[in-house]
C-alpha cells in the first residue's frame, strides 16, 4: 500500500511510560535516527529521582522529548506535537502539556481498571470525549509485540518488554528514519542474550511494518535534513562533553587528569564516564565522600596532577571549605557543579540554574572562584576546556556550573578538530625565583611560592620532586612573596585584594562578547548564562521573525564578567534577564554594573519555555518602544508583506 | 632521577639520595611556637632525626596536616608540605600519594582532627591503604581551641566545655585503626624517642598505610594524662610492650605476662606465676588475623590512663589502592598505545557521527 508523505518542517514527540518501561532508551535511539538522517535536535529526558517508582503510578513516569527539524533549532521544544504513551499514567502525566491537535499514539493494553485506578482516572479516557480534542491512535503495542516475538519463546514478561522497541519501529517508520543504527545498537547491547537480542530486533522491525501497513496511519512525515556547516557530527549529551572535555584539557595540558569524586545525581555520568579513560592518564577517585572527593583532588593538583572534582549543588554545600583552602593555596582545581532541583536534596532529576550566588559567594571570606558556565550540551566540551585554561594559568579553582538538563540533554555536535584546540601549559617552577641576603651577608637562591607572574598575578606551581624548591602552603593567610604564615594587618589586607584582583585579570584574556543585535535598532537586550540559551535564542527569534528589535547575549564566563559588559549594558534601555532561579544574575548585575536589570524567573525544575519567554521580551519591546506588539498577528502581517 | 630499590617497601619508587642528608637540612627556617613543654617538640626532633635516615631526596617527602597544635608540623619541615583544613590531610594525602608514586607521603594529625571531625577521611583512608604513615598525636585533649575535651578523653572529664564532666565515652585510637582494617597500626610515646624512633621507621617501611598513635603530653590544657606510662616509678607496671615474636612480659621483674581467656577470645593480664609459661601470650604482628591484635588494644584503659600497650599491634601485606590505581591505569594505557593527540581524536569521534559537507 502507498501512503501519502507530508513534508514537516519540525515535530517535537514525547515518548512517555513507566521508570521499566524503557523510555530512555526508545529516546535516545529516535534521537541517534534522527541524527545519522541529518535533522538538527534537541532533547530533553525527564525521569523520577526513584529508581523504580510504583509501577503504573503517576511519580512512575518517565519521558523523554526530541524535538527534530530541516533548520536550525535551539530547543527540545515547548509543546510535544506527539505523545507516545506507553499506560494510562503516562498519559495523564502528560497531557497537560499537549497542544490542541495533536496526536497521541497509546498503548490501550494496559487499559485496566487497575491501572486506570493506579493512574488516578475514574473512567477510560479512551471510551469517554475527554481527548476528543486530539488524533488518538489507539494501538495495542504489547499485544502486537507479544505476538510478534513468540517465534523466540520467551516469557510473556520478557516478551512484552521488546514493546518500546515495536513503538519505536513505528515511529521509525512514521518519520522516515533510517534504522541501521538502531538494529546495530540492538545486536550490540544484547549480544550475550541471543533470544532477547533477535526479539527486540524482531519487535522493531515488525512495528515499522506494521506502520507501513495498517490503516491506522494513512500519511508518513518527512522532516528533511539540515543545513549545518560542514564537518563530522555527532550526538552528544553535557555530561559525555563535559567528560570529554576534561580529558582534552588533560591532553591539551600534558597533565594526567585526576578525579575525586562522589556519586551524586545528575553527576554520576561524568565520573562514569572519566573512569573509562584511564588509557588517557585519567584516575578516578570514588571517595567516601563530597569533602574527601574535592580533598583528594587538591592533593593531586599538589602533586602537579589535573585536580578535578564533580558533583551538585548538595556536594558544593559541602566542598565549600575545600574551595577555600584551594583559592588559599591558590592551586589549579577544576569543581564541576551540574546544578538541579534545590534547596536542600530538592529535586535530584530536574533542571535549576540557581547555585550561580552558591558560586560566587558560598565560602568564608573573600574568597573569590572563577566561574564558567556552557550553553548547550555540546558547548559543555567548550567550557570544560576554557575552565582547565583558567584553572591552570592563574592557579585558581574554577567553577563550572553545568545542569540537569544540559547534562542529560543531547545536541548534534560537531567534533572539533584536535589541532585546533587550545595549548595549556601548564609551566611548573622548576628554578629558585628570589635572593636573600643572610646577617653574614651572604646571598642565598630561595623559592618564594607566592611570588606572582605581574601579567597574571599567579604564583608559581612548584610541585613535590622538585629539588631545591621545598616549601609549605596551608590554609592560613600567606606572606606576600614568601608565603610564610602571616598574621600582619597590611599584609592580609593586600593578600585579600591581590587574590581578588588575580581573579579581575582574567577578564583581560576574554574575547568581546558576542552581541546578536542583527538589525543594530534593538532597545531590549536578553542577557543570559547557561543553559537557557536556547529557549533565549529561539524567544528571541520569535520576536523578530513578528519585526521587533531585540538584541541577544550570551555570558559564558560569570566571574569575572567580560571587560565589555558594563558598555554594552548602557547600549540597551532595558536588559531583561531570564533565569532558571529568583534573579542570581540579575542581582549580581545590579550590583556590579547599577543597571535597573528586569528578571524572568522560573524555578520548576523545567527548561524555560520559548513562546512564553517571547511574549515576555515582546512586552519589554513595546514598552521601550512605545508601540503594540502582537507576535502572532504581526507573524502574518509580515508574511503577507514578504509575499 | 634515580629510583634505586631502597630495602623499604614503603618507600619503593621513591628516588634515593644522592648523599647523606642531615636533620638540619629538613629543618625549615620557621620559628618553632609550640607551648614550652610540649611533646611536640620530642616528635618533632625524633622526625627530623629519622627522616634522613631514611636515605631518600627531601623534596620528595610530602607532610600534610589538618588543624590543631600538632598541624603545625609540616612549617617546621624543610619538604613539601600542606597544612590543610580541619580533618581532612587524610584525603588530601590521598590524592597525592595516589597521584605520584615517587612521594613518600606523611599525615600529621590530633585526636581532634583524626578521631572527630576527620573520623571518617581516617577510616576510609586505612581501608584503602593507600601508602602513607599517619602520626596521630594523641593528648586527649582540644589544644588549639583551648582546653574542651577530645575524643579520647576519658569519660567524666571536666573542661571548659564540660563543667558537669564530659559525657562521650571515648575512642581507643588504635581499637578504631585495626577494625578499619589497618595494615600497619602502632603506638609509641612522644618522650622515648628509641622507641618513637624506630615505630616511625617501621611505619615507613610499611607499605600502605601506616597508623602511629603518639600518646603527647599538653602540659598546659591535660598535664600528666600520661604520667602513668612515663614516670620512672610506675612505668615498667603501666607499659605492656609488644615486640613480635616476643612473649609480652612486663613490670619490673617481668613478672606479668598476657594470656587468653578461653572462653571469650579476650586477653588480660596476669601474674606470670600464677599460670603455666605455654598459655603467655607470644606477639605476632604479622598474623593475617587481626582479633588478637584488637584483644591486645583492649588492654589499654579507656578511662584515666594507668596501663596501656606499646609497640606494633599489626604489621601485615595487602595490596595498596595507590599502587592498584597506578596499575589500572598503566594497564589501560598499555592497551591503548599512541600519540595523546590522535586517542584524543578518536575518542571525541566515536559512537555514530554522519559528515557534512
Ligand atoms: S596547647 Fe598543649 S598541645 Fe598545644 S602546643 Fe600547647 S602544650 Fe602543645
Amino acid at each position: 500500500m502507498s501512503k501519502q508523505v507530508k513534508q514537516l518542517d519540525r515535530v517535537i514527540i514525547r515518548f512517555a511510560g513507566d521508570s521499566g518501561d524503557g523510555m530512555q532508551l526508545t529516546g535516545d535511539r529516535f534521537t541517534q535516527e534522527s541524527a545519522a538522517w541529518g535533522n538538527d535536535l534537541s532533547t530533553l529526558p525527564n525521569f523520577p529521582a526513584e529508581i523504580r517508582a510504583p509501577q503504573g503510578t503517576l511519580p512512575g513516569v518517565s519521558s523523554f522529548q526530541v524535538h527534530f527539524a530541516d533548520h536550525d533549532i535551539l530547543t527540545p521544544g515547548d509543546a510535544p506535537d506527539v505523545l507516545v504513551a506507553m499506560n494510562p499514567a503516562a498519559l495523564k502525566a502528560n497531557l497537560g502539556d499537549l497542544p490542541k491537535g495533536a496526536a497521541i499514539i497509546v498503548d490501550t493494553h494496559d487499559f485496566t481498571t487497575r491501572n486506570l485506578t493506579k493512574a488516578g482516572y475514574a473512567a477510560n479516557p479512551l471510551e469517554d470525549d475527554s481527548l476528543a480534542e486530539f488524533a488518538v491512535h489507539e494501538l495495542d503495542l504489547t499485544g502486537m509485540t507479544v505476538e510478534a516475538v513468540k517465534e523466540f519463546g520467551l516469557s510473556r514478561k520478557d516478551a512484552a518488554r521488546a514493546k518500546n522497541m515495536f513503538a519505536l519501529g513505528l515511529l521509525s517508520w512514521m518519520y522516515g528514519r533510517p534504522t541501521e543504527t538502531t538494529v546495530a545498537f540492538l545486536e550490540k547491547r544484547f549480544a550475550k542474550v541471543p533470544d532477547i537480542r533477535d526479539a527486540n530486533i524482531m519487535a522493531f522491525n515488525k512495528g515499522w511494518h506494521f506502520g507501513e501497513t495498517t490503516e491506522a496511519f494513512v500519511v508518513s512525515y518527512e522532516v528533511k535534513p539540515a543545513p549545518m556547516p560542514p564537518g563530522t557530527y555527532r550526538n552528544i549529551t553535557g555530561n559525555l562533553a563535559l567528560a570529554y572535555g576534561l580529558v582534552a584539557g588533560g591532553v591539551q595540558s600534558g597533565l594526567p587528569v585526576f578525579l575525586g569524586s562522589y556519586p551524586i545525581t545528575p553527576a554520576s555520568d561524568i565520573l562514569h564516564e572519566l573512569s573509562k579513560h584511564k588509557g588517557f592518564g585519567v584516575t578516578t577517585l570514588q571517595a567516601e565522600d563530597e569533602i574527601a572527593g574535592i580533598g583528594a583532588a587538591i592533593g593531586a593538583s599538589f602533586a602537579g596532577h589535573l585536580g578535578v572534582t564533580t558533583t551538585s549543588g548538595p556536594g558544593i554545600a559541602l566542598k565549600s571549605e575545600a574551595l577555600g583552602l584551594a583559592v588559599m593555596t591558590e592551586l589549579p582545581l577544576l569543581v564541576i557543579d551540574v546544578q538541579r532541583g534545590g534547596p536542600s536534596t530538592g529535586l535530584p532529576t530536574k533542571t535549576e540554574q540557581a547555585d550561580l550566588l552558591q558560586a560566587m559567594f558560598g565560602r568564608n571570606g573573600e574568597s573569590p572562584v572563577p566561574i564558567v558556565a556552557p550553553q548547550s550540551p555540546g558547548d559543555c566540551f567548550d567550557a570544560a576546556l576554557e575552565a582547565v585554561r583558567i584553572a591552570i594559568t592563574y592557579r585558581t579553582p574554577v567553577m563550572l556550573l553545568s545542569d540537569g538538563m544540559l547534562a542529560n540533554g543531547s545536541e548534534p555536535w560537531r567534533i572539533p578538530e584536535v589541532a585546533e584546540l587550545p595549548e595549556i601549559d601548564p609551566k611548573f617552577a622548576t628554578e629558585t625565583n628570589h635572593t636573600t641576603t643572610d646577617k653574614t651577608g651572604e646571598e642565598k637562591a630561595e623559592f618564594w611560592p607566592y611570588l606572582r607572574d605581574e601579567e597574571t598575578l599567579a604564583r608559581p606551581w612548584a610541585i613535590p620532586g622538585t629539588p631545591g624548591l621545598e616549601h609549605r602552603i596551608g590554609g592560613l593567610e600567606k606572606g606576600d612573596g614568601h608565603g610564610n604564615i602571616s598574621y600582619d594587618p597590611a599584609n592580609h589586607d593586600f593578600m585579600v585584594r591581590t587574590r581578588q584582583a588575580k581573579v579581575d585579570r582574567i577578564a583581560d584574556s576574554l574575547p568581546p562578547l558576542e552581541v546578536d543585535d542583527p538589525s543594530g535598532a534593538a532597545k531590549v537586550l536578553v542577557l543570559g548564562w547557561g543553559s537557557t540559551y536556547g529557549p533565549i535564542g529561539a524567544g528571541v527569534r520569535r520576536v523578530r521573525k513578528a519585526g521587533y528589535h531585540v538584541a541577544q547575549v550570551h555570558l559564558r564566563h560569570l566571574n569575572p564578567f567580560p571587560n565589555d559588559l558594563g558598555e554594552i549594558l548602557k547600549r540597551y534601555d532595558k536588559v531583561l534577564i531570564p533565569e532558571m532561579n529568583l534573579g542570581q544574575l540579575s542581582l549580581l548585575l545590579r550590583g556590579k554594573y547599577l543597571v535597573d536589570a528586569i528578571g524572568y524567573n522560573q524555578v520548576n525544575g523545567m527548561p524555560l519555555k520559548a513562546a512564553a519567554l517571547a511574549d515576555a521580551i515582546g512586552t519589554l519591546v513595546g514598552e521601550a518602544e512605545g508601540i503594540e506588539v502582537e507576535l502572532v498577528a504581526t507573524d502574518a502581517k509580515t508574511k503577507e508583506a514578504r509575499r | 632521577m634515580s629510583t634505586t630499590a631502597l630495602p623499604f617497601p614503603g618507600l619503593r619508587g621513591v628516588p634515593e639520595a644522592d648523599e647523606k642528608q642531615t636533620a638540619k637540612e629538613f629543618t625549615s627556617d620557621q620559628e618553632v611556637r609550640w607551648c614550652p613543654g610540649c611533646g611536640d617538640y620530642a616528635v618533632l626532633k625524633a622526625v627530623q632525626g629519622f627522616l634522613p635516615e631514611l636515605g631518600i631526596r627531601r623534596e620528595n617527602v610530602v607532610f600534610v596536616s589538618g588543624i590543631g597544635c600538632s598541624s603545625r608540623f609540616p612549617y617546621y619541615l624543610d619538604t613539601y608540605g600542606m597544612h590543610s583544613i580541619h580533618g581532612r590531610a587524610p584525603s588530601i594525602a590521598t590524592g597525592i600519594a595516589t597521584a605520584r608514586e615517587d612521594l613518600s607521603v606523611f599525615v600529621v594529625t590530633g585526636d581532634g582532627d583524626a578521631l572527630s571531625i576527620g573520623g571518617n577521611h581516617l577510616i576510609h583512608a586505612l581501608r584503602r591503604n593507600v601508602n602513607m604513615t599517619i602520626l596521630l598525636f594523641n593528648n586527649r585533649i582540644y589544644g588549639l581551641t583551648k582546653g574542651q575535651y577530645s575524643p579520647t578523653s576519658e569519660a567524666g572529664k571536666v573542661t571548659k566545655s564540660t563543667p558537669m564532666g564530659s559525657l562521650d565515652h571515648p575512642f581507643n585510637p588504635v581499637s578504631l585503626a585495626l577494625g578499619a582494617e589497618g595494615s600497619f597500626v602502632a603506638r609509641t610515646i612522644d618522650s622515648d624517642r628509641k622507641h618513637l624512633t624506630s615505630v616511625l621507621s617501621a611505619a615507613a617501611a610499611h607499605r600502605g598505610t601506616s597508623f602511629v598513635e603518639i600518646y603527647q603530653n599538653c602540659p598546659i590544657f591535660n598535664d600528666g594524662a600520661f604520667d602513668a606510662i612515663k614516670s620512672p616509678d610506675t612505668k615498667a607496671d603501666a607499659i605492656i610492650p609488644l615486640v613480635d615474636g616476643e612473649q609480652i612480659r612486663f613490670g619490673a621483674e617481668r613478672q606479668y605476662g598476657v594470656v587468653r581467656d578461653q572462653d571469650t577470645g579476650s586477653v588480660h593480664a596476669v601474674e606470670v606465676a600464677d599460670v603455666a609459661e605455654k598459655d603467655l601470650l607470644v606477639h605476632d604482628a604479622h598474623s593475617p588475623d587481626p582479633t588478637t591484635a584488637f584483644a591486645l588494644s583492649r588492654l589499654t584503659d579507656n578511662g584515666v590512663l594507668h596501663r596501656a600497650p606499646i609497640g606494633i599491634f599489626r604489621a601485615v601485606e595487602r595490596p595498596t589502592y595507590d599502587d592498584q590505581a597506578r596499575e589500572q591505569v598503566t594497564t589501560a594505557h598499555a592497551a591503548a598505545p599512541g600519540e595523546p593527540a590522535d586517542k584524543l581524536a578518536a575518542l571525541i569521534s566515536g559512537g555514530d557521527t554522519w559528515t557534512v559537507v
